[in-house]
């Protein structure tokens, strides 16, 4: 399957062309003489991606062949956008990338065969809960706008969230794989709605509370969101059962509504966004800024570098966050609505390249993490683009890949090494003739 | 699973479609209305980083300019206008903060230099920095200077002097004045409703009741309808009863048999009166219309800045109809519930001045891109055939009358005729004026020369002991000379 990868190498050049373009754009905006840094740019970051490429060849040699230029391209967009708004925290993106690249490199290296997971499942599921405990720890937790988000052990902070995600994922596509016989076997009507057997269902309850518990204790309104929503999308895929998902979503809305009206800090979120022009300088700016900015954008943005991210002459935000939380809305300022929507499409191609592996995959389990990893990846690009277009309420998460954030990059890429992996033994199956799953008719 | 696993792709996609829905409906659909939030201080922010055009004055004193504060992306652009509360009525201010005002915001388009679409995007791709135009306006500046420091002895007021056969405006000037300079530390001080309301522009916003200066209404109607010429004759009693309360004449003087140059010479209540009701409401209402009352003037100021003249319900602060009841024998001496602005009845008298045809007030006069290439040149527009020019020559020969013999002598200027009417409107514990029993509002309107009309005048002052004839004709004769000698 040497020609997947070949189209991989051909998907990159683009890829590091469309950095080079972007980078030129900025400084021919920033200077008035445009040198030769965007080429060198474009070339440091074509050799990183070439070197991930080549260990791919060697290692996945079948692998899905469109994931990582897809991924990479965000990754490129995310850095223009953010050497943009700060040199300083491009650089520092820059060595996050890099440092992904390693992670994903050794997850590869070290999970070829991702079953060892499965054995381990109770262990990362509560390791990832703790970490998620950490931001609440005395000492090296960190308060962020409200939210216990952060980590700081030492020089090194990260936000345990991005790493729990992946985490959960695992456990439950293992646990679903185990039991969603049980669950659908078992599952009894009463009163006309098909209910999950209790016994079995436990441990999944415990993922509700989890993330009921992380309403209250972490006040992380996006992450609980996020993680309920890929849990429901997992136990829907495992039982195919819709009533399970309706009676999640209604414990999910029921836990969020006691919440909204007793925890202050969700009550203000959900109030900020059904009425943000109530206090358009304070509890409201950053909503209001994000669409105002969006307004300000247009079809077709007003240019690389063009937009206004603080008032001129002062350090006053007029995008708050923008080079995490509201990162969407300065691209539809700067490269309009077209802009937008070809972000969008990006994400769009990585969940379907990203279900695709989950079809082809021959066993349960990788099916479901397949599954749960494209799910939660797209469900977060969701909740933070729905956020700051008032779809839902902004909470503090990041657009993956695109927003400043190194855990968040980090977390991703581990993420796609996952993926490539199952999708390389999907996609070796299917190719041999004789394959077990030929009999699914999927494509190779 | 696999059947699971499509639907929940459709259900991205799904969810997806539904963010580029929004992104949609904020960055296209509803951008403009955005653009208009007061949150939203984006628009004028970005217009701080270009170079806002020059106002100038006829004469090319600069009104306001722009200049630059910071370095590179932090570089803006801040007002400046060198002349202070001179011109502050009628060009108002522009700052990121407290929004831009009167002409500055009717001009905006031209100052910011936004052509169109198409010019800004080629400029962008050719790299050309927005940059605004010039604008040179009408005003004169040492008429506006005398008007305005001859308004702050005289007491609150308006004076708006206007080129009757173009409709330039000359002179606009409103008292108590304000800094535009000083806008951005002292808004909250300068915006107050008090009696000074600073930012108020009483020439396009003060309404008052324009007593016997609204009689030249009320002639021109008689005459242009046919009701009656200047030979007719009508009884004025000194006192007459009207409505249920007399109506008298200034020391209830008889004027039996009078004709129109007497009546206006003499400003006869009881004579206009009569004319009134036999004109009937239509016919009245029908010239008020024609000499733009019961519309907001056509001057290139913000709409909401600048109110109509007419009889008012003063409850609901609306306008009165033709075919609303009212006491039309005092309407027709600017009693009643009329209410006029000075704008309003400088019109009046520019229409006359004209031969009968009112033309649009303008402020502006040329836009100068920033080559100095002039690509705007304000065209002189008609707003209505108010009158005939008979009725308009016969009107000037009873309004000389009055300068000449009546109650308007101290606004005559040697050597050149000048046609006016004087106004007292008594205002009686006038709230505005801290309520005072005696208290006038005095006006003066005209023009001169009165055979080859260069200007055209209105003068009104609040809260005043004084009668229009001592205290608005003066300023009337100061600003006109001021013009005629600048011509």
């Amino acid at each position: 399957m040497t020609s997947a990868r070949n189209r991989e190498l051909l998907a990159l050049v683009p890829v590091a062309a469309l950095l080079t373009a972007g980078f030129a754009a900025v400084f021919s905006q920033e200077n008035e003489q445009l040198g030769n840094l965007s080429l060198i740019y474009g070339a440091y970051f074509l050799a990183i991606c070439l070197a991930a490429h080549v260990y791919l060849r060697i290692r996945l040699p079948n692998a899905d062949p469109y994931l990582f230029p897809l991924m990479a391209t965000l990754t490129a967009f995310g850095l223009v956008m953010i050497y943009r708004i700060d040199e300083t925290l491009a650089r520092d993106q820059a060595n996050w990338f890099v440092l992904g690249l390693i992670l994903f490199a050794l997850t590869i290296q070290f999970l070829r065969d991702y079953e060892v997971l499965e054995r381990y499942r109770y262990t990362i599921a509560i390791a990832g809960l703790l970490l998620l405990l950490a931001p609440r720890v005395p000492g090296i937790g960190q308060q962020v706008n409200g939210a216990y988000l952060g980590v700081k052990i030492g020089p090194i902070a990260f936000q345990p969230a991005e790493f729990t995600k992946l985490a959960i994922i695992v456990f439950l596509a293992s646990y679903l794989r185990e039991h969603r016989e049980v669950l659908i076997v078992g599952a009894r009507r009463v009163l006309g709605v098909t209910l999950p057997p209790l016994k079995h269902f436990g441990p999944l309850l415990v993922v509700w509370g989890a993330s009921m518990f992380m309403l209250v204790f972490i006040r992380d309104l996006g992450s609980s969101l996020m993680f309920f929503a890929a849990f429901l999308a997992l136990l829907y895929v495992a039982t195919g059962r819709f009533s399970f998902v309706v009676i999640g979503m209604a414990m999910f809305l029921l836990g969020a509504w006691f919440f909204a009206s007793t925890v202050p800090h969700v009550h203000e979120r959900v109030e900020i966004w059904l009425h943000p022009y109530n206090e358009p300088e304070n509890a409201g700016y950053q909503i209001l800024q994000s669409i105002f900015a969006q307004a300000d954008g247009g079809l077709f943005g007003k240019g690389f570098g063009q937009a206004l991210i603080t008032v001129p002459g002062t350090d006053d935000a007029l995008l708050p966050a923008a080079q995490t939380d509201t990162i969407y809305s300065l691209i539809v300022n700067e490269v309009g609505l077209f802009g937008a929507v070809g972000v969008v499409l990006v994400y769009t191609m990585i969940a379907a390249r990203g279900f695709k592996i989950a079809l082809l995959a021959s066993d349960g389990f990788s099916k479901l993490l397949a599954t749960g990893l494209t799910a939660v990846f797209a469900i977060q690009a969701f909740v933070i683009i729905g956020g700051v277009t008032r779809v839902i309420p902004l909470t503090g998460v990041t657009l993956p890949l695109v927003s400043y954030g190194g855990s968040s990059i980090v977390a991703n890429f581990v993420l796609l090494a996952l993926l490539l992996l199952i999708s390389d033994r999907a996609r070796r199956e299917a190719a041999e003739p004789a394959g077990r799953m030929a009999a699914m008719g999927a494509p190779a | 699973m696999n059947r699971q696993i499509v639907q929940l792709f459709a259900f991205v996609l799904a969810l997806f479609a539904v963010l580029i829905g929004f992104t949609s409906y904020w960055s296209v659909f509803d951008a403009e209305a955005l653009k208009e939030q007061d949150a939203n201080k984006r628009p004028l922010l970005e217009q701080q980083q270009i170079p806002r055009g020059r106002i100038l004055a006829a004469d090319g004193t600069l009104i306001a300019k722009s200049v630059a504060k910071g370095k590179g992306s932090s570089k803006r652009y801040v007002r400046r206008y060198p002349e202070g509360p001179l011109f502050g009525h009628p060009i108002g201010y522009s700052f990121v903060r407290y929004g831009d005002s009167e002409f500055e915001q009717f001009h905006n388009e031209e100052l910011v230099g936004e052509g169109s679409e198409f010019s800004s995007i080629a400029d962008e791709l050719l790299g050309h920095a927005q940059e605004g135009n010039d604008i040179v306006t009408n005003i004169d500046t040492e008429a506006q200077r005398l008007a305005q420091s001859e308004l702050e002895e005289a007491g609150y007021g308006a004076v708006v002097a206007l080129d009757p056969e173009t409709g330039a405006v000359e002179v606009m000037a409103s008292n108590a004045p304000y800094d535009p300079n000083r806008v951005p530390y002292e808004y909250s001080k300068l915006a107050n409703e008090g009696i000074e309301t600073p930012l108020l522009n009483r020439a396009t916003q003060g309404r008052y009741p324009p007593g016997s200066t609204f009689k030249v209404v009320t002639a021109a109607a008689g005459l242009d309808s046919g009701a009656i010429t200047p030979e007719t004759p009508i009884d004025a009693p000194g006192s007459l009863e009207v409505e249920g309360t007399p109506l008298e004449n200034d020391f209830g003087k008889d004027f039996f048999g009078a004709t129109l140059d007497t009546a206006l010479t003499n400003s006869v209540n009881t004579w206009f009166g009569q004319l009134g009701q036999q004109l009937g409401n239509d016919t009245l209402f029908e010239y008020m219309d024609r000499f733009g009352f019961n519309a907001k003037p056509a001057i290139d100021l913000p709409e909401e800045e600048v109110l109509p003249s007419g009889v008012y319900d003063i409850e609901n602060d609306e306008l009165l109809h033709a075919n609303d009841p009212v006491d039309l024998a005092r309407v027709a001496i600017g009693q009643e519930r009329l209410l006029a602005t000075p704008l309003q009845m400088a019109q009046v008298a520019a229409a006359v001045a004209n031969g009968g045809k009112l033309m649009k007030p303008q402020i502006w006069k040329r836009v100068i891109d920033p080559d100095g290439r002039t690509v705007d040149t304000m065209d002189p527009s008609v707003y209505s055939d108010a009158v005939s020019e008979e009725t308009a020559a016969e009107l000037t020969t009873a309004m000389e009358g009055v300068v000449n013999e009546g109650t308007g002598t101290n606004a005559a200027i040697s050597g050149v005729a000048v046609a006016g009417k004087t106004g007292t409107a008594e205002t009686p514990g006038n709230l505005a004026c801290g309520g005072g029993a005696e208290e006038n509002q005095a006006w003066f309107i005209g023009f001169a020369p009165a055979d080859d009309p260069q200007t055209a005048i209105a003068v009104s002052i609040e809260c005043t002991p004084e009668f229009g004839g001592d205290v608005a004709a003066p300023i009337f004769r100061d600003v006109a000379e001021a013009i005629l000698n600048g011509e």
